[in-house]
């Protein structure tokens, strides 16, 4: 069996992410902890980072969710570490512009995440593949202040 | 199984979805509408649109005619005495709330009970919570047996001198179970409680008999039973009605106003403030009327079949998960799922894409979810109009969301 439309979604390196995702569990010694969820769907994150003179020196989630939604916890760990706080809040919003169709700013460097375009295409699944960004975003804006 | 005819009766089921013929398997959620509904809206807004209860003219006493109908209908449906027990309401949720707000306010104390069960939708939860903390009530939940259903022996373990609100859902809108509520309804009666009854997915697929249940309240919502969306009922006993204050104030409920004082008028008028929900009521009279040509015994049976049918091919698939009783004559027309690696809202868009529409999610029962200890389950629900061919494609895209998540 084969439908076009699951394929542009479930991508394999989605589902790669999906099935071995990188740096799942807690971090020893991490200084921002954030819990979010999806009321509506009951998808549950929690990320640790560990931030250090406005680095992010490491990243890790556990959560309970969707493909969607886990795949890009998984991608987002790898791709906020070593970013300094300005730049993992601007990748967030880039990200998020990305789910939504818009254009994205050239100056972040997706590489494979840019796999999760095809999500743009399911309203209903958004939610799902912004929430770990936003918990870091939250965590991180949180730090800052 | 009922004629498959009755699909015809339903244009919006006649449509392809991403491509594909659409199986509609979301009628838990709410159920689609028939011409027949449809209609009666049309014909109303086209011929008798019109306030009801005041003007002196023509149309208005049409309106008030199909209105005041409307509500003779409900009352046959639920076989209660008397159309002064009937109150038009927004829905299930509506209902609930005014009960909790008018009967529990004014009758519970600190320390009384209500009581309800793990199994419960959020809006047969959260009134009594609000209750309950407003008043110093104790919210006490009854556990269920493992197969999900109830048993008496813990109703009646729960209940105490103290107990005042017995509030249950009838048929389970995860489970599917149908619960005792005639025997727990007297077990309520002997401590002295009211029993309150959410009809909301029992409403659709049985015959309800308020009478013969000797409930004091039973709540339902149209758009579950082929009507439209924004109207349901409340059914109360007339002396429990009697003695409660209205929760909402303004015009339509009032016999006398003066600047400082006002009385209101009598059952069940009292309880329906403003503009009354007019096309809703008659689209629903005509929704009930469209099901009781059918008929209950035959739309329960049909679904037996169809549960039947979805379980005995739904467990041929390994890694599934299915919730509530086995059996599926004690269940209505819902099954609850999970598949072993595939979350329900991947599953639920694997199907999406081939045209089945199913719910996944928490069903608005976060307490059972805890319950059954589980984040999100997967769940197809069915009505008159589906049919053994709607299983089928149910288990070709369950097969297929196996392929893809292997
Ligand atoms: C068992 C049960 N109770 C209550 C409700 C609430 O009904 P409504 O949203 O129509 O008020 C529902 C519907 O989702 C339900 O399934």
């Amino acid at each position: 069996m084969k439908n076009d439309k699951l394929d542009q979604l479930y991508r394999s390196v989605i589902m790669d992410h999906y099935k071995t995702p990188r740096n799942k569990g807690v971090l020893e010694g991490s200084n921002v902890t954030i819990d979010m969820n999806n009321p509506t769907c009951g998808d549950v994150i929690h990320l640790t980072l560990q931030v250090e003179d406005d680095i992010v020196k490491d990243a890790k989630f556990e959560g309970e969710g969707c493909s969607i939604s886990m795949a890009s916890a998984s991608m987002m760990t790898q791709l906020v570490k070593g970013k300094n706080k300005e730049e993992a809040i601007f990748a967030a919003h880039a990200f998020s512009d990305m789910m939504l169709g818009k254009e994205v700013d050239e100056s972040v460097d997706f590489g494979d995440i840019e796999a999760l375009t095809g999500v743009a295409k399911f309203p209903a699944r958004i939610k799902c593949a912004t929430l770990p960004w936003k918990a870091m975003e939250k965590g991180i804006a949180g730090d800052s202040e | 199984m009922l004629n498959p005819d009755i699909r015809n009766d339903f244009p919006i089921l006649d449509q392809e979805v991403n491509g594909y013929p659409l199986v509609y398997l979301d009628s838990a959620a709410t159920s689609q509408k028939p011409r027949q509904v449809i209609e009666a809206l049309e014909h109303y807004y086209k011929y008798d649109n019109s306030n009801v209860h005041r003007g002196v003219h023509t149309l208005g006493n049409r309106a008030t005619e199909d209105y005041e109908g409307a509500r003779e209908t409900v009352r046959k449906f639920l076989n209660a005495s008397s159309t002064k027990e009937i109150v038009f309401t927004r829905g299930t949720t509506t209902a609930l709330n005014l009960i909790a707000d008018s009967y529990g306010r004014a009758n519970i104390a600190e320390g009384d009970e209500i009581i309800i069960t793990y199994m419960e939708h959020h809006s047969n939860i959260i009134p009594w919570q609000q209750l309950a903390k407003a008043t110093g009530a104790v919210l006490k939940y009854v556990d269920l047996e493992e197969d999900g259903t109830l048993s008496l022996e813990k109703v009646s373990d729960a209940m105490t001198d103290r107990t005042k609100i017995v509030s249950m859902m009838y048929v389970s809108n995860v489970l599917g179970t149908m619960n005792p509520i005639k025997e727990i309804t007297e077990i309520a009666h002997v401590h002295g409680a009211v029993m309150v009854v959410d009809a909301a997915q029992a409403a659709p697929h049985i015959e309800i008999d308020v009478q013969d249940l000797d409930c004091d309240f039973l709540a339902f919502s149209g758009h579950k039973l082929c009507g439209p969306t924004g109207i349901g009922a409340l059914y109360g006993k007339k002396a429990l009605l009697e003695a409660m204050e209205p929760t909402e104030f303004g015009g339509e409920m009032i016999d006398f106003v003066g600047l400082y004082d006002s009385t209101w008028k009598e059952l069940p008028w009292k309880f329906e403030g403003g503009t009354p929900i007019i096309a809703g009521a008659i689209g629903m009279a005509a929704a009930i009327d469209y099901i009781q040509s059918i008929g209950l015994d035959a739309i329960e049976q049909h679904e037996h079949e169809l549960v039947a049918y979805a379980m005995e091919q739904m467990r041929t698939l390994e890694g599934i998960e299915i919730y509530g009783p086995r059996d599926a004559s004690k269940r209505a027309g819902i099954v609850t799922f999970n598949l072993e690696g595939v979350h329900p809202h991947d599953l639920a868009t694997v199907l999406d894409m081939n045209g089945i529409a199913v719910r996944a999610g928490h069903h608005c029962c976060q307490p059972l979810m805890k319950w059954l200890d589980v984040s999100a389950t997967a769940r197809a629900s069915f009505y008159l109009y589906n049919t053994k061919e709607d299983v089928d494609r149910l288990m070709e895209g369950l097969r297929m969301a196996k392929e893809y998540f292997q």
